[in-house]
């Protein structure tokens, strides 16, 4: 009998997950138009104070991208548990936290990795330039699969509960402080020319932090959900 | 071998069943039988390791399955009450994609073929599952049995909205694991047609 290796099974659950995202090409396309929408708001509301815009715009396009992250936590794993492929999955001879990690990545990709694309072009419209973009652009990078990794315990731990939704923003938003605080602040130390490797780091070493629990616990919490 | 020794489970408060002692040898069948409600899914899902058990134990070749685990997953392939299938993908995606995942082999030529030999026929390996019938995903589902080498075979009412034709199909391939030595746990409502020395009942009791 052969057994697929974990990389291979690990391949399996992207594929799965971002062929059925070609497939829902409009879900893809309404997160990527909401951090626009949302991000353009800020400065028709502000005004176009140039100053202004620039002192907002790190924490502002920061929590769009953890907005447009929780709109999409819903999709994470709801299907797959409706449909009987998460129980499929959890049959899979593979820890169950490598299986997490491929679909917590499938997300990111359709969730996070448009918003880093999109966000110097969101930069430009708050007046960042030059350096900030850039570290603008990089923080969300490196914040965003975190956002992606945390958020799958919530839906985790709320699969298949009634009003979901906004319980995992009660669970999900204070685990997010501290990557959004790190997120924002690389920008604003970046602008402020007092350079922007330590919050840098810090975001970093909380990816990896999060990349060594987050899918154990969440894995758990998908065992106990289908008890 | 494959062993229950005094099972019990419950949902919520409700026990459903107690002390069940039940052993498969290789090629027999183990035909799981009761009335709606009667705790035949709950069974099965903790012969998976998806349900834990009140007490007792489960014992694939002597050892338990909760310090076997991903050893023991590998052993086994389980058709649960849900099709566990995308409707969002085609028959031949959703197959090739399953198969990948178990580990066994996922070629397009073997997918069809076993997409074949439940009675799907060519016309709708291209369409998404979505337009299928019940029944037709229901085919998709078992088509799953074709391609798996796993000795253990876990069913939850695989014959409930198929037609007669697959019906013997599906008695035919589990004929044939059988023979090649394989074992067979199965939640069902009806008789099935094989050789009665190769069936034992459990009634689950209300």
């Amino acid at each position: 009998m052969s057994q697929p290796s974990m990389s291979e099974a690990l391949r399996g659950v992207v594929r799965r997950d971002l062929l059925l995202a070609m497939r829902h090409r409009s879900d893809v396309a309404m997160s990527v138009f909401f951090v626009v929408i949302v991000a353009s708001l800020f400065p028709l509301g502000v005004g176009p104070e140039q100053a202004v815009l620039r002192m907002i715009a790190s924490g502002v396009l920061w929590v769009t991208a953890l907005l447009a992250c929780l709109l999409s936590l819903g999709r994470l794993f709801t299907a797959d548990y409706l449909d009987g492929v998460l129980e499929q999955t959890l049959l899979i001879p593979q820890p169950l936290a490598v299986l997490v990690v491929g679909k917590v990545f499938a997300h990111w990709v359709i969730s996070g990795l448009p918003v880093v694309l999109l966000s110097p072009l969101l930069g430009l419209q708050f007046g960042l330039s030059g350096d900030s973009l850039w570290v603008l652009t990089l923080s969300l990078l490196l914040g965003t699969p975190t956002l992606s990794m945390l958020g799958a315990i919530g839906a985790a731990l709320t699969l298949g509960l009634r009003g979901s939704g906004l319980l995992v923003a009660l669970l999900v938003l204070p685990l997010f402080v501290p990557v959004l605080i790190f997120g924002a602040g690389a920008v604003t130390s970046s602008l402020a020319g007092i350079g922007s490797e330590a919050n840098l780091s810090l975001l970093g070493a909380c990816f990896l932090l999060s990349l060594a629990f987050a899918p154990w616990a969440t894995a758990v919490a998908l065992r106990i959900a289908l008890e | 071998m494959f062993q229950t020794v005094a099972l019990s489970g419950s949902r919520g408060e409700r026990l459903l069943f107690s002390d069940v002692s039940v052993t498969v040898k290789p090629g027999t069948l183990l035909a799981v039988v009761g009335e709606n409600g009667s705790g035949k899914t709950s069974f099965l899902r903790m012969l998976c390791g998806l349900l834990s058990p009140d007490g007792g134990a489960i014992l694939w070749q002597g050892e338990d399955i909760r310090q076997l685990k991903e050893l023991y997953t590998a052993q086994l392939t389980y058709v649960g009450h849900l099709n566990g299938i995308k409707d969002e993908l085609t028959p031949v995606e959703n197959l090739k994609l399953s198969a990948c995942l178990a580990g066994d082999k996922s070629s397009g030529a073997i997918v069809q073929k076993a997409l074949e030999a439940v009675g799907l026929g060519r016309s709708v390996h291209r369409l998404p599952t979505r337009v299928l019938s019940q029944g037709q995903k229901r085919h998709v589902a078992l088509a799953r049995l074709w391609l798996s080498t796993r000795p253990l075979w876990l069913l939850d009412e695989p014959f409930a909205s198929l037609d007669t034709a697959a019906t013997s199909y599906l008695t035919q391939r589990l004929q044939a694991h059988l023979s090649n030595g394989g074992m067979v746990v199965i939640a069902t409502h009806q008789e099935i047609a094989l050789p009665t020395d190769s069936i034992q009942h459990l009634r689950l009791a209300r």
